[in-house]
């Protein structure tokens, strides 16, 4: 459904008198495949929003190749537009305006005729159910409400193909909630959805699979099952019980991560706040012998937990950066 | 045809837009009826002298054009800050995703403010009938359609660097600064027949002098006067070039 092949976009940015190139996606291929919900994510800055924006046909890639939904991107972007719906990440309604207005105006902008419009805005605010706001300004919405208007105004002339940019940003966990049943509609109505976000929790469970972007370039692409397993083994949090004294602390964590290094069943340590993170093989054999060196050491454990990798371990491995600091 | 269906849907949309919130049509000529109510009189005798004019209604035949035009020129010049707020609101975004017509994008919306500005010329020329001006109707529809071109052109650019440069705190200073050497070298609010031959030199080279000196012409009646078609020409040669150029500027917009 989207071929993408070393698709390539850099900008000229003006610092003072000097203009610096940024080579904001350098060489990007993709295979979305047709009825998916396609997951692109990345660090703030990594080239995802720039890679969406070309693949809609606002921006013009400078090298590469990409097919939408049958059409040339660089060949044909007028019939691209015909094919495909984008939703920004900032919203697209105006406040004066009523969500049907802005409906049957969208769907004109697209060649429907006048009565064709006014059918498919009153299906599109009866499918996201916005048929009860439907005549009051676009101003009065919540912001849940509002979003759901940005998506139907994306999808108003039945797309191929769906591109959404951080759809859920924003929101509160139920119209979060409520916007991935609304996506999942969408895929089941045989659509395909790209979306971009940085909500791992989001990638895991909606997406059939994702790909991460880097520095302007693919680092990964996979089934999110897959790509967790790619990281093999498991982890085991502990975190220590609490000393008296911060130096005690310190002392008390110093020397669990040497004993914990020594202990050959962990491949990897890494020490954080609240304890230490232990990459190991399998968490049920090495739970005990983790436990009794500690124990030998004097050190008191508070909690040792046992978790499967999640996406933040892939994209950490992936980037050198955990999603959440970025 | 595609250009006139998708002209046509922007410009409803953006005519409902200015139906919703009408204050502004008003707002915008709150100045101008200010200085024919209150300027025009204290001005009138002061210009009956040195331009040799007889009567009241010469004056204001002189007087009343330049108005109009100055509210074509500030009033198109300043049309790019609602631009900006729809950029702002992702409203031109969503546009340039659809297959809509770039050229149908700027023109719906400058055909609009050139409505509004014949709008806003009618109901200052009705105000003006009291004060003893009177002018042919041929004529004043010409006059109309010299407006109506100015105000396409000055909206025009307006958009333009609106798109260029989306920031507010950039375009008014711009805009003024444009606007005022415009405005003072095309004789808006006093003949350039009064002022010293170095001055003239400079404003022939203002085109705008020239839209002034033939709506001027065509409210005193003289419709055979250079300063009309030489007007016209030039202002339809300008407004082309503006209207394609920011045309482009809505095809390219980058980010």
């Amino acid at each position: 459904m989207i071929e993408t092949e070393a698709l390539r976009k850099t900008f000229e940015v003006r610092q003072g008198r000097t203009v610096k190139t940024v080579d904001a996606v350098r060489g990007v291929d993709l295979h979305v495949r047709e009825g998916e919900i396609f997951g692109f994510l990345g660090p703030n800055g990594a080239g995802k929003t720039t890679t969406l924006r070309m693949l809609a046909t606002l921006i013009t890639p400078d090298a590469g190749r990409a097919t939408i939904a049958g059409a040339d991107l660089l060949r044909e972007p007028g019939e691209v537009r015909r094919r495909i719906g984008y939703v920004a990440q900032g919203g697209s309604t105006w406040d004066e305006v009523t969500a049907r207005e802005e409906l049957v105006l969208q769907a004109r902008m697209y060649g429907h005729s006048k009565a064709d419009a006014h059918a498919r805005a009153a299906a599109a605010l009866a499918a996201f159910d916005l048929t009860d706001y439907a005549d009051r300004k676009c101003k009065t919405y919540s912001g849940g409400q509002r979003r759901r208007v940005d998506i139907a105004l994306g999808v108003i002339h039945s797309p191929k193909a769906l591109f959404l940019d951080e759809p859920t940003t924003g929101l509160d966990p139920q119209s979060r909630a409520r916007m991935w049943d609304e996506i999942r509609r969408l895929r089941s109505e045989g659509m395909t959805i790209f979306i971009t976000t940085h909500y791992l929790d989001e990638a895991d469970a909606l997406c059939d699979r994702i790909a991460i972007i880097d520095h302007g370039e693919i680092v990964a692409e996979g089934t999110p099952k897959a790509l967790k397993r790619e990281i093999s083994g498991e982890i085991v949090s502990v975190t220590l019980g609490s000393a008296a004294e911060l130096e005690e602390a310190a002392d008390q964590l110093r020397t669990a991560t040497e004993v914990l290094q020594a202990e050959p069943s962990v491949r990897k340590l890494e020490t954080h706040d609240e304890g230490i993170r232990l990459f190991v093989e399998s968490g049920a054999s090495a739970i005990p012998h983790i436990a009794k060196a500690l124990d030998h050491a004097g050190i008191t454990i508070d909690s040792i937990e046992l978790h499967r990798p999640s996406l933040d371990d892939v994209f950490l491995a992936k980037t050198g950066r955990s999603l959440r600091e970025s | 045809m595609k250009l006139l269906r998708d002209t046509w849907l922007i410009f409803q949309r953006q005519t409902l837009l200015l139906v919703r919130q009408p204050v502004w049509v008003f707002v915008g000529i709150f100045q101008p009826v200010m200085y024919l109510l209150l300027f025009a009189p204290l001005l009138a005798p002061a210009l009956e002298g040195p331009l040799g004019l007889e009567t009241r209604a010469e004056v204001y035949r002189v007087f009343v054009p330049g108005l109009l035009v100055l509210i074509a020129i500030f009033g198109g010049l300043f049309q790019g800050f609602g631009l900006i707020a729809e950029l702002r609101a992702g409203v031109i975004e969503r546009s340039r995703v659809t297959p809509v017509s770039r050229l149908a994008l700027l023109l719906g919306r400058s055909l609009r403010d050139a409505v509004v500005l014949i709008v806003q010329a009618v109901i200052i020329t009705l105000l003006a009938l009291p004060f003893g001006l009177a002018v042919g109707l041929g004529d004043l529809l010409l006059a109309y359609l010299m407006l109506a071109l100015i105000a396409l052109m000055t909206s025009s650019v307006s958009y333009g660097v609106a798109l260029k440069l989306p920031s507010e705190n950039a375009l008014a200073p711009l805009m003024n600064t444009v606007a005022q050497p415009v405005f003072l070298l095309s004789g808006i609010l006093l003949p350039l027949a009064l002022a010293p031959a170095w001055l003239q030199t400079i404003a022939a080279f203002n085109p705008f002098s020239w839209a002034v000196e033939g709506t001027r012409a065509l409210f005193s009646g003289n419709l055979g006067d250079d300063s009309v078609w030489k007007g016209l020409v030039i202002m339809a040669v300008l407004t082309a070039l503006a209207v394609l150029w920011a045309a482009r500027a809505f095809t390219r917009t980058v980010r």
